[in-house]
């Protein structure tokens, strides 16, 4: 069943590039949306897409390996979602067809890429799937060929190629362990031999390059300028889905699968978690630019997904996926509305912008609801998910940590708050008198993720069934 | 034992020229020489098919490919390329000290690691391997490739129409 999700945006490219160019200009955008449509009701209603079992043969003629858990279900979910806004977002901002079609190409590909990370069983496959989606990400931050973009895009690419040198030669040493790539066998040969010291270099040098590909503390220097340069549209997918899958998926899947819980990892998370969290907030709250600002939050709520991961149970293990859910969502949605803001004024920086709320209503709640969400507050979904990373921690004991997680939680509603008040509140400026309601390609996204977020939040008690119990299940697997 | 760590200081020596020279011409020599080193390496650990592979593509057509493109844009003069790097490389000017005091220390340093390397694998041919034990990375670099394609042609394209 799963093989279309890596086939069907295949063939879309392939179909795209063929002869018929102006008839697929056309129809390009519809062909991308249609697929990931198709992947998001694949994940909600599996039995609907019976056509999908053909697909299967093709993809066994490619010897296509998964293990699709409901880790990667959450995943796929997320990928969908967020792809779907960010082509919204593109196709709201740009008239150009050429873009939209080059964009459709790009989407597909990077589509394919993080379907195949979150599915696959192989260190080896692993690795050729982030690469995927890595030189899609700089290709769609320099999209706009602005040289701002490009010096965003060359960060991203240096550190990334950093990342993939490190994960490269711990591949190989797992290789030179365990004689296999299959993430059984390698985790079958470290247990068979701990201790040595090849084993921790490679666990080490893999560590890092998950935490250069997430963006996490000390290794967050591309993240801001890769955010904020990028277009809307790229900033919604990199924030929302791509650092999540290249980075925090992997490192789940590989501590989870393969390197275990063992004490010194759970208290390097730990730290890296907590320090991240602490830094990204109070550099956000020095922010002026919207999308510097939640691009330093993104660096935050990735700590508390890291942090909840380091405690090694089963109910911090739930927080942490369950936050990276919310957390995709959410920033999503806020990013559309910086882009919404963006779109209508000209400009991102706060002090230039006041009182936006009347002018762009739609904007306004929603961001609201996305702040919150964030910050939070209660009954929204990030409440459900920071509650259940903070109960962990204080009941594995590391009571030191889940005080922080508190305390830097106040930190992300003052930074919110007060991009609340300088954005949307306030008296209007004269100059923004004309402003209106940003177009539907950004408000209508902007109502779905806000309709997730509010009823994820809401019916958490029916959520929690289907989500959780699954996900202690995955733990030890 | 003594050849192996003649090789490997040539190929540090090698790359760190390709990196610190400031002549990209003379970069991609550096390079196409550091891929003919690494290839010796690899035919000395009994992979003969990853040498020529390596020897071919990455030192053979890389390199011209690199070289033709240099020929056929403009590069800047020596002058403009010293005014330019003359501050990019100030702070670099330790590295190859620095990393050669390091592989000598960690030379002392006495790591045995006690690997048990398996046996090369004759049974799995390497087309046997490529095409029927990793067809789905087969596919995944299929997928790279098309993506750098697609990377060239959405930035670079308009440029060569101006």
């Amino acid at each position: 069943m799963y093989s279309s999700l890596i086939l069907l945006p295949f063939f879309g490219v392939i179909v795209l590039n063929l002869p018929f160019r102006a008839l697929m200009k056309k129809c390009a955008f519809w062909l991308c949306l249609s697929i990931v449509l198709f992947q998001i009701c694949l994940i909600l209603f599996p039995q609907i897409c019976c056509f999908s079992d053909k697909l299967d043969a093709l993809g066994s003629f490619f010897k296509f390996d998964f293990a699709v858990d409901s880790l990667s279900r959450v995943m796929l979910f997320c990928i969908g979602i967020v792809l779907f806004t960010a082509l919204f977002v593109q196709r709201n901002n740009c008239e150009d067809e050429d873009k939209i079609f080059n964009f459709a190409n790009v989407s597909l590909l990077i589509l394919c890429g993080m379907n195949g990370v979150v599915m696959v069983k192989d260190i080896f496959s692993l690795y050729v799937f982030l690469e995927i989606t890595a030189v899609s990400s700089f290709i769609l931050i320099a999209f706009n060929k602005e040289s701002v973009a490009f010096e965003g895009a060359f960060k991203y690419i240096i550190l990334s190629a950093v990342a993939t040198v490190l994960m490269l030669a711990a591949i190989a040493l797992f290789l030179v362990i365990s004689g296999d790539t299959g993430f059984s066998a390698i985790s079958s040969a470290l247990k068979v031999s701990q201790g040595r010291f090849f084993i921790g270099f490679a666990v080490g040098i893999f560590l890092c390059a998950c935490f250069i590909k997430s963006g996490l503390v000390p290794f967050h220097g591309w993240v801001p300028d890769a955010y904020s340069s990028a277009p809307a549209s790229v900033s919604v997918l990199l924030a929302g889905v791509v650092t999540k899958t290249v980075g925090i998926y992997t490192l789940i899947r590989i501590v989870n699968s393969i390197f275990g819980f063992g004490d010194p990892i759970k208290h390097l998370l730990l730290a890296v978690g907590a320090i991240s969290i602490v830094v990204g907030a109070l550099a956000a709250l020095g922010q002026k630019d919207i999308k510097r600002m939640l691009a330093y939050s993104s660096i935050s709520q990735v700590g508390y997904i890291v942090i909840g991961l380091g405690t090694g149970t089963a109910l911090g293990l739930t927080g942490a996926i369950f936050h990276l859910f919310n957390h995709s969502i959410f920033k999503s949605l806020l990013f559309v509305n910086s882009a919404a803001v963006e779109s209508e004024t000209g400009t991102r920086d706060m002090d230039k912008l006041s009182g936006l709320a009347k002018k762009m209503p739609l904007t306004g709640i929603t961001s609201i609801l996305g702040s919150l969400s964030c910050a939070g507050i209660p009954p929204l979904a990030g409440f459900w998910s920071k509650l259940i990373i903070i109960i962990a921690l204080w009941v594995s004991g590391f009571r030191g940590y889940a005080i922080i997680a508190v305390l830097a939680s106040v930190l992300t509603l003052a930074y919110f708050l007060s991009w609340q008040r300088s954005v949307f509140f306030g008296i209007l400026k004269e100059d923004l008198a004309n402003v209106k309601e940003a177009g539907f390609g950004l408000v209508f996204p902007a109502l779905i993720l806000a309709v997730i977020i509010v009823g994820v939040g809401i019916f958490f008690p029916l959520f929690i069934n289907s989500f959780a119990l699954p996900i202690e299940n995955i733990l030890g697997g | 034992m003594y050849l192996d760590i003649i090789i490997l200081v040539v190929l540090l020596l090698a790359s760190l020229w390709t990196v610190m020279t400031r002549s990209i011409l003379r970069s991609a020599i550096g390079l196409a020489l550091t891929s003919v080193i690494l290839s010796i390496v690899m035919f000395r650990l009994n992979s003969p098919l990853a040498a020529v592979f390596e020897l071919s593509v990455c030192a053979g057509l890389i390199s011209v490919l690199f070289v033709s493109t240099i020929s056929i844009t403009q590069p800047y003069t020596t002058e403009e390329i010293l005014k330019r790097m003359k501050d990019m490389f100030a702070r670099f000017r330790f590295l190859p000290l620095i990393i050669i005091v390091s592989a000598i220390g960690l030379a002392f340093v006495s790591i045995k690691p006690v690997i048990n390397l398996p046996p090369p694998e004759a049974i799995k041919d390497a087309r046997v391997m490529l095409w029927n034990v990793r067809g789905f990375d087969v596919m995944g670099q299929i997928l790279i490739l098309l993506t750098g394609v697609f990377g060239i042609v959405i930035l670079f394209k308009e440029g060569l129409k101006k």
